[in-house]
């Protein structure tokens, strides 16, 4: 990345431009090192990274691991998981199955049990209701999630079913809250230039905490 | 296949290194500064952090969300390259021991990967056998390497605070970053019950110290290697600086295979396998520096046998290998119930924590021959893979905005569940000081090679009772300071059937010890410059070196040893005691 395309980077942000311009002054001496051998990585991915990392990429994304089946289920029981609601956008929006499409062949350990996991489900769904899990009703669905939501009363027989929901709601909720719509709902404003002047007066006030005298004197001050 | 052959340099350097960490990058710096001519030669490939950027990238950026791969086993956007394992690297352990080897492979080793944890050993922590008995006082002192501690902070820079504290000496320091609001918590805590809280003391530029590099700028991710070069690592601040004068060579993707020497016994060369094209190669020079971390520049020395050194150069002692320890860790996590549904706001501050706690105690007073400092974590951090997995645990044992919730669930509930305990979490770390001991080693297995045919370790490592009631001690501490600032622990709370958590050894990458200095030749690897007793134009400038390890991460002593045996080796070359 050249001196200006880094510049713009950092520039995504709310930081002053002074401040931007005083911490990216001292580059030249970076311009006049050694070129790098890593590889402009594959499409989407903007990440340098090293050739066997791509080449690991490019393996994992060149074949589909989910039967069109499996990701229609994967599909709706991620939006039961993670729906929209008044703060933020559902699973579908963020993308959440192609990441667990992604994840599964990058964390081959997730196959079976996401593949078997699928598989109970549409047994139990048919021993219920003699259909797929896809073709039954939202209230059914419901009725079926109701009974593997829960672990700690869990009826017998359905322990299967919660250990696979229980993957699917921590690739679901982990794929959602690190997604573009997830970060913001969540409410994380970091990842940006700044100047760490403390923790808020009204956070400190809040929570009865007070800088000491020594810290004061001692930390960053900013002109 | 073409024919097998050896290509020779015919290029005579006044020093080869090998390594470009810390005590390679620096040999490389003041070398080169001093008009030698220097090829370094580094088994990865090269990197610049202002060019290689996972700097403020999102977590959505990454396809894996920043979840680890073999490459980056602490993350996607972690700046090192390798770590645990590597393809066709191996290493292998004696029956019922354990050890975790960390070897990164790229130009800067794993100053890429480090906390950029600053600290200097005290007065004590280079005489522990005078005080305890145990393990061997260093040949050099405080003393003796003062002046290079605070050449060090001056030319990288670190901030910290005066403090005064016995055995914790103060550098020369940049202000620190003022706590954040868990760590305010942890101090109020941990002060009541006498465990000092200070501010941490990291390789971090919160001032400029040069038009080189940049400011600080506040965003967390140290690890990812710094676009304005703002904290430590040795690529940007040794290294590439080095490269400018024109007298460093850096020969990239070339695993060492063995030290050259002649019939005098003097190191003449290094050999190496070129990881592109795999030919062989040799390069020549006046001396040979090892810094390519503890165990594997004492790995280079066992490999390097002649019939003058038929167990190994350097090793006429039969040390090289042995005294092999590692830090100390155990942690405890859980939350903390008063920051359930804060507010909101960037509390990014710099890559690592802003206070820590140097050891207290007085282990005359107690189980264990060695101290321990904590390090401390929490707060609102970037969200990455493994965020939001187990609210389970979680939403059922703790009400949320007032109700009371069954474990699990999904939906718009479960999005209200995330919220709330978001930036909650609180969590803390020793790393203590193990005794090095004879009996654990690294050697060269008889019957592996990796696909270099280069023949790997075998390591043979076990704790101690030491290192076991030290751990014991640190979940002591930690159970009492989250209880103190009303923390729920939710892991961590370890008891004697798992060691109380104690990390096998190697887990936290503070190895060292494999080549130790000493002032006697048939105890000792090297003398008090790092040179080696038995070969005078050979030096170790990595953790190898270390006599003892104190309970302070090693990287600015080796980086202050490093100086001094480069500075050494100008001055031995000048009086033409090396030719």
């Amino acid at each position: 990345m050249d001196r200006r395309k880094s510049l713009k980077t950092l520039a995504v942000g709310t930081l002053s431009a002074g401040v931007l311009l005083d911490a990216c002054k001292p580059k030249d001496g970076a311009e006049t090192a050694a070129k790098a051998d890593a590889k402009a990585a594959p499409g989407g991915f903007t990440l340098d990274r090293q050739p066997q990392e791509i080449k690991q990429y490019e393996e994992v994304t060149s074949y589909t691991y989910f039967t069109p089946a499996e990701m229609a289920i994967i599909t709706v029981l991620a939006d039961i998981i993670v729906p929209k609601d008044e703060v933020s956008g559902s699973a579908t929006d963020a993308k959440v199955p192609e990441f667990i499409e992604f994840i599964v062949k990058d964390q081959p350990s997730h196959k079976t049990p996401m593949r078997g996991g699928l598989r109970w489900l549409e047994l139990e769904t048919y021993k219920r209701y003699q259909k797929s899990f896809t073709d039954i009703t939202p209230e059914q669905r419901i009725a079926i999630v109701d009974d593997i939501a829960y672990p700690k009363k869990v009826k017998p027989g359905l322990e299967q079913g919660v250990a696979f929901f229980t993957l699917m709601r921590n690739l679901t909720v982990t794929g959602f809250y690190t997604s573009e719509i997830g970060v913001k709902d969540l409410g994380y404003v970091g990842n940006t230039p700044n100047q760490w002047k403390g923790v808020p007066d009204d956070v400190l006030k809040q929570y009865n905490l007070a800088y000491s005298e020594k810290e004061l004197n001692e930390t960053v001050k900013f002109d | 296949m073409p024919d097998f052959q050896v290509k020779k340099n015919a290029e005579k350097f006044d020093a080869v290194i090998v390594g470009s960490g810390a005590g390679g990058g620096m040999a490389a710096y003041i070398l080169s500064k001093e008009g030698l001519k220097v090829c370094l030669i580094e088994a990865g490939p090269m990197y610049d952090p202002a060019k290689n950027v996972t700097q403020l990238k999102n977590p959505w950026e990454s396809p894996r969300r920043g979840a680890s791969t073999a490459f980056r086993p602490f993350g996607d956007f972690d700046a090192s390259y390798w770590g645990w394992q590597i393809d066709g690297e191996p290493y292998t352990t004696a029956k019922g021991t354990q050890w975790d080897w960390w070897r990164a492979r790229m130009l800067g080793g794993r100053t890429n990967h480090w906390g950029r944890i600053s600290l200097r050993f005290g007065p004590k922590d280079f005489k522990r056998r005078s005080i305890d008995g145990l393990g061997e006082d260093w040949p050099i002192s405080y003393d003796d390497i003062k002046p290079y501690y605070d050449r060090i902070d001056k030319l990288i820079g670190v901030f910290g605070s005066v403090e005064g504290i016995d055995n914790e000496p103060d550098g020369i320091f940049l202000p620190p970053p003022k706590p954040r609001l868990h760590e305010l918590m942890i101090k109020n805590s941990a002060t009541k019950m006498g465990v000092p809280v200070i501010p941490s003391r990291l390789s971090i530029l919160t001032k400029k110290i040069n038009d080189d590099r940049g400011q600080c700028f506040y965003c967390s991710q140290c690890n990812r290697g710094c676009t304005v070069h703002a904290d430590f690592s040795s690529s940007s601040v040794l290294v590439l600086p080095a490269m400018k004068t024109g007298n460093l060579t850096v020969i990239n993707n070339a695993m060492a295979r063995e030290v050259l020497t002649d019939s005098n016994g003097l190191a003449t060369g290094v050999s190496y396998v070129d990881k592109n094209d795999l030919s062989e190669y040799q390069v020549f020079g006046r001396s040979v520096i090892l810094a390519a971390s503890a165990c594997e520049s004492s790995r280079l020395l066992l490999n390097s046998k002649s019939s003058r050194y038929p167990n190994g150069l350097a090793n006429s002692s039969n040390v090289v290998g042995k005294y092999l320890h590692d830090s100390t860790g155990a942690a405890m996590g859980g939350y903390l119930p008063q920051l359930f549904g804060r507010k909101r706001y960037n509390e990014d501050g710099v890559g690592g924590m802003h206070v820590y706690s140097p050891w207290w105690g007085d282990n005359k007073k107690l189980d264990f021959p060695r101290g321990y400092h904590i390090e401390y974590w929490g707060g609102m951090g970037q969200p990455a893979y493994g965020f939001g997995m187990g609210i389970e645990g979680q939403n059922g044992s703790y009400p949320v905005n007032g109700k009371k919730k069954e474990a699990g669930g999904y939906g718009a509930s479960l999005k209200e569940d995330v919220r709330f305990f978001y930036g909650a979490g609180v969590g803390m770390a020793g790393r203590g000081e193990a005794i090095a001991l004879e009996s654990n080693y690294c050697e060269i297995d008889p019957n592996v090679v990796d696909k270099y045919g280069i023949p790997v370790l075998r390591f043979n490592v076990k704790y101690t009772d030491y290192e076991i009631k030290q751990a014991k001690h640190m979940k002591e501490t930690f159970k009492e300071i989250m209880h103190g600032m009303g923390a729920v622990i939710t892991w961590g709370d370890d008891g004697p059937d798992n060691n109380y958590g104690l990390e096998s050894p190697g887990k936290i990458i503070h190895e060292a010890g494999t080549a130790r200095m000493g002032s006697n030749p048939k105890t000792s690897v090297l003398n008090g410059y790092n040179q080696a007793h038995d070969c005078k134009n050979l030096f170790v400038v990595d953790g190898a070196a270390f006599t003892s390890q104190a309970d302070k991460n090693i990287t600015w002593t080796i980086l202050a040893l490093s100086m001094r045996a480069s500075e050494y080796l100008v001055d031995q070359m000048k009086k033409k005691n090396i030719a």
